[in-house]
């Protein structure tokens, strides 16, 4: 019964041989998780989605048409402008243009300044409701299951925001707003506990439950805003204004919405990413979502786990919707989201489901949509182009194939550790 | 004579790897000659290439003493080669003689197939070669064994006088084994030849003509059975000196560990599965259910380790009363459990090796503190296991779903044996590994029995359990019909007790068979 002699050397010198690199930090796990996904495929989806709409905006416009009537030459002249145009109003949109930021700071008259930078934190701003949004779906597929739910909860998230805004009163900032995120928080986990009980405890789709919650949600708001929560001086259902001691404090002077949400939002991105990779819970939430049978295997609780995960998605999403309430609306009309929900699910497919990659893919759509309301003002595009844009974006990332013939990229290499099974699966290929 | 068929120096390359390196095979009319080595041993590649899959980068082929090279499997039937793979290709929903036909349609007048002459034909194939086929049957309806032999007439349907079986009998019960080697003898008595691509030692010296030895892409050397025994053949396999009689010492039996009383199990359509069974196990020794797969083992684990729960009845381990009890407080107990199906059971694949080491002990430190996964504990913890249970991994980090099955079985037991365990559930611990790993779990099995942990362990293969167990209990039909001590126990007796069979005999058709 002795050991099997080794001829070369055993797994443990081997194992000490590879060069170790000193413990890695958080942060380049963090980004090497990211870059093992493809990344180059994801950047040239982005790249081509944009160029893509950027033509659908050029073969849409009525002037291209009229200059090719009257020369081939002209035809091409007019297309590069109204692309130019479209790409350039969509970036000054975003970012904000440069030659009035450089006046500005010439100038160095400090609400000039804050006129010129404020295009580039609306885009921020607009991101913010993305991050949170996309990280609920992201948590839920890391876990494996399908939160479709997003939206609803955050109408439920904003709900619970306003009546912890406008029905509480007397408390110092620093108290009532927090409290007010937390309870729409607690208001979107509510929304994410009841489908995530129906599975674990009968089996029920959460796909279904998730998005028929949906419905109620859109339901309850108009019940609550047209009822108790409706602001008594006016006519159409809105609710009262939350209290300004319950407002997300905004850093910069008006017009400049940016306020404290977006350092929430990375916060929780960054909790989100402790608690899947780095804590028990997470270790217990992934491997559910990997392989069910191995958790019940060992001695994991399916039931705990997937009503915790559907809670802590519901959570995320909730503090979509308050912090929409809290720092950007300041009150709760009806239809107030505008799908940021649904957005979501296509954020974290975009962000591969890593909080990293959805803050990314966030402020690529933010950006976007911020850059596409000047777009609209100033270049005639239609804002819808953006949706083309994202709508082709998710389309080449979902279809890697069709971009790695595109850009003629290698398929991505299979790291096969036994050369024995690597050959099987070889063996096994035709 | 010539041989039917001879491979000259045929290589192939894959990229890092060569798989076939110069082989040369010789077959003769009516030999059955079987083609034995280890798992990724290169035998598979080199029957693709003889049917045709692959072409290879070197070497020559002659069929009959005339040059062949396939280009497609349909070169290769043309030429009389016919292969049966290891996973049938059979529609279930049609009739054998549907899937006979498939590919090779006969056809009257107008398109329209022509069932009854193909029907015809087969029958007549079946009685020539005494094949039991109903041409009739639809295959879903069928069992395996019969299965196989619907593909093996594919092959006879085609004219083929070169049989490729790949791993036969791995998905038989010991009892249609031995008629498929009888249908091969038939075969090969009419003049068709055979090579049969194996991994089991027993099938090749009592049912072979002839046996070469595949290791890492070469030839090791062929024999007839009569030059052969089993540790030799295990030696040329592996390449190194292989015990495979295990001698182990008298058992030291200690207190009661495990003790079923009455235990009745419904499976998932509600239907009883296990039929009142009751067992103990004690410490120190190893207790071998053996069973035609399908007869109840399966939930009588699961209903032990608590991933089932059971109708009636009674278990207690090491005097806890654990018939409701959840799999962690069983796990807790000092429980280990190596699943009968390692992949979807007993590890996550995408994740690494460190973390399935920690699967059921992520949450105990050393490996948490409140709350937080400690991965510098859990990276040494891997590294201790994967040197003393001999991980062959590139890193410990690699995910364990790109190991080969022998070192993801091993990822488990490293698992299952490194923390302090008084009870050990084995099931169906060596299903589909090579020689080598075979050989490493039952030492480790044995050790740990010597240790005074009491082993139950469940196996369809009747070898593995008349080697390790102390005593036998045969289960069939949802019952242990008999438990007898393995000393003097004989492979007839519990062979015809798998079967049902205890004074009153039965074909072994009848017995229930699942697939897969």
């Amino acid at each position: 019964m002795t050991e099997p002699e080794q001829k070369a050397q055993t797994p443990a010198e081997k194992l000490e041989k590879t060069p170790k690199a000193s413990k890695p930090n958080t942060f380049t796990v963090f980004l090497e998780e990211v870059s093992r996904n493809s990344l180059t495929v994801t950047i040239l989806a982005i790249v081509t989605g944009l160029l893509l709409g950027g033509l659908v905006a050029v073969v849409t416009t009525e002037t291209v048409y009229e200059a090719f009537k009257f020369s081939f030459g002209y035809g091409f002249s007019e297309a590069f402008r109204v692309l130019g145009a479209t790409y350039s109003a969509l970036f000054t949109g975003s970012f904000g243009q440069p030659e009035v930021i450089r006046a500005a700071i010439a100038s160095g008259d400090w609400q000039q300044i804050n006129i010129a930078f404020s295009p580039f934190f609306e885009s921020l701003v607009q991101s913010t409701p993305y991050i949170f949004a996309g990280l609920a779906v992201a948590l839920g597929f890391r876990v494996g299951l399908f939160n479709i739910g997003a939206e609803g909860q955050i109408f439920v998230g904003a709900l619970a925001a306003v009546w912890a805004g406008t029905q509480i009163h007397g408390l110092p900032a620093i108290i009532h707003a927090p409290l007010a995120l937390l309870i729409g928080g607690l208001g979107g986990a509510i929304w994410g506990f009841i489908p995530g009980l129906l599975k674990a405890k009968t089996g029920a789709n959460e796909v279904i439950n998730t998005m028929m919650m949906n419905y109620i949600a859109f339901r309850l708001s108009e019940y609550l805003l047209t009822g108790v929560l409706k602001d008594p001086t006016k006519a159409h259902p809105i609710s009262a204004t939350v209290d300004t001691a319950a407002w997300l404090p905004r850093l910069f002077p008006t017009p400049n919405r940016f306020h404290v949400g977006f350092f929430v939002a990375l916060l929780l991105a960054f909790l989100v990413y402790l608690l899947l990779f780095k804590t028990t819970l997470g270790f217990q939430l992934r491997t559910v979502g990997f392989n069910p049978n191995a958790a019940r295997y060992a001695g994991m609780s399916i039931v705990k786990n997937t009503v915790i995960a559907l809670s802590l998605s519901g959570a995320l999403a909730g503090l979509a919707g308050a912090n929409e309430v809290l720092g950007v609306n300041r009150n709760l009309g009806v239809a107030f989201s505008s799908g940021y929900g649904f957005d979501s699910i296509a954020l974290a497919l975009l962000g591969n489901s890593h909080p990293l990659g959805v803050v990314l893919a966030s402020l690529l759509f933010g950006f976007l949509r911020n850059g596409a309301l000047r777009m609209q003002l100033q270049a005639g595009i239609p804002i819808d182009i953006i949706s083309i844009m994202q709508a082709a974006i998710l389309a080449f990332i979902a279809a890697p194939g069709i971009i790695r013939t595109i850009y003629r990229l290698k398929e991505p290499k299979e790291t096969v550790a036994d050369p024995v099974l690597s050959t099987k699966l070889k063996e096994q290929q035709p | 004579m010539t041989p039917v068929l001879e491979l000259r120096g045929i290589t192939k390359r894959f990229p890092g790897v060569v798989a076939n390196d110069h082989i040369d095979l010789k077959l003769e009319a009516g030999e059955v000659h079987a083609l034995l080595g280890e798992n990724g041993a290169g035998k598979t590649t080199l029957m693709n290439i003889l049917y045709g899959l692959y072409s290879p980068d070197e070497g020559e082929i002659f069929v009959k003493g005339k040059p062949f090279m396939p280009k497609s499997p349909s070169d290769a039937i043309s030429a009389g080669i016919g292969m049966v793979h290891q996973h049938f290709m059979l529609v279930p929903v049609f009739t054998v003689t549907e899937n006979v036909m498939l590919g090779d349609e006969y056809v009257k007048r107008g398109g329209i197939l022509d069932r009854k002459r193909a029907a015809d034909r087969i029958r007549q194939i079946s009685d020539q070669y005494n094949l039991f086929v109903d041409p009739d049957a639809y295959i879903k309806d069928t069992p395996v064994g019969i299965q196989q032999r619907v593909e093996i007439i594919k092959l006879l349907f085609r004219e083929a006088d070169i049989l490729i079986l790949d791993e036969p009998t791995a998905v038989l019960t010991p009892q249609e084994a031995d008629e498929l080697f009888k249908i091969m003898e038939n075969l090969s008595r009419m003049g068709k030849s055979i090579i049969f691509i194996t991994h089991k030692l027993r099938e090749v010296l009592e049912f072979s003509d002839r046996i070469t030895v595949i290791r890492g892409g070469k030839v090791m050397g062929s024999v007839t059975p009569a030059e052969a025994d089993q540790n030799k053949l295990a030696s040329m396999m592996v390449g190194r000196d292989i015990e495979l009689d295990i001698d182990k010492k008298p058992a030291r039996v200690g207190e009661k560990v495990l003790e079923i009383k009455d235990l009745m199990v419904a499976d998932a359509q509600n239907h009883l599965v296990v039929k009142g069974i009751n067992l103990e196990v004690h410490a120190g020794e190893i207790v071998g259910i053996a069973g035609v797969q399908g007869n109840g083992q399966t939930e009588l684990v699961r209903t032990v380790t608590g991933l089932m729960h059971p109708v009636s009845g009674k278990i207690t381990i090491l005097g806890k009363d654990t018939t409701h009890a959840s799999p962690q407080e069983i796990i807790e107990l000092g429980t280990a459990h190596i699943p009968e199906d390692r992949q979807k059971d007993g590890l996550v694949l995408p994740y690494p090796i460190t973390d399935n080491l920690i699967l059921n002990t992520f949450y105990k430190p050393p490996f948490a503190k409140g709350g937080m996964l400690q991965e510098p504990e859990i990276a040494k913890n891997a590294r201790e296991l994967v040197s003393s249970f001999d991980i062959r991994t590139p890193s410990i980090e690699t995910p364990v779903g790109t190991l080969s099955g022998g070192n993801q079985q091993k990822v488990i037991v490293a698992r299952e044996f490194s923390r302090p365990i008084k009870f050990l559930v084995a099931s169906q611990p060596t299903r589909g590994l090579d020689v080598g790993s075979i050989e490493y779990i039952h030492h480790r099995l044995i050790e740990k029995r010597d240790e005074g942990c009491a082993v139950l362990l469940v196996s369809t293969e009747l070898d593995e359990i008349m080697q390790l167990s102390d005593r036998i209990g045969v289960i069939f039909g949802g019952k242990i019909i008999k438990i007898l001590p393995a000393k003097g126990a004989t492979k007839e007796e519990i062979g015809l007790l798998m079967a049902g069979v205890e004074s009153e005999s039965k074909t072994p058709d009848s017995q229930p068979v699942s697939v897969g």
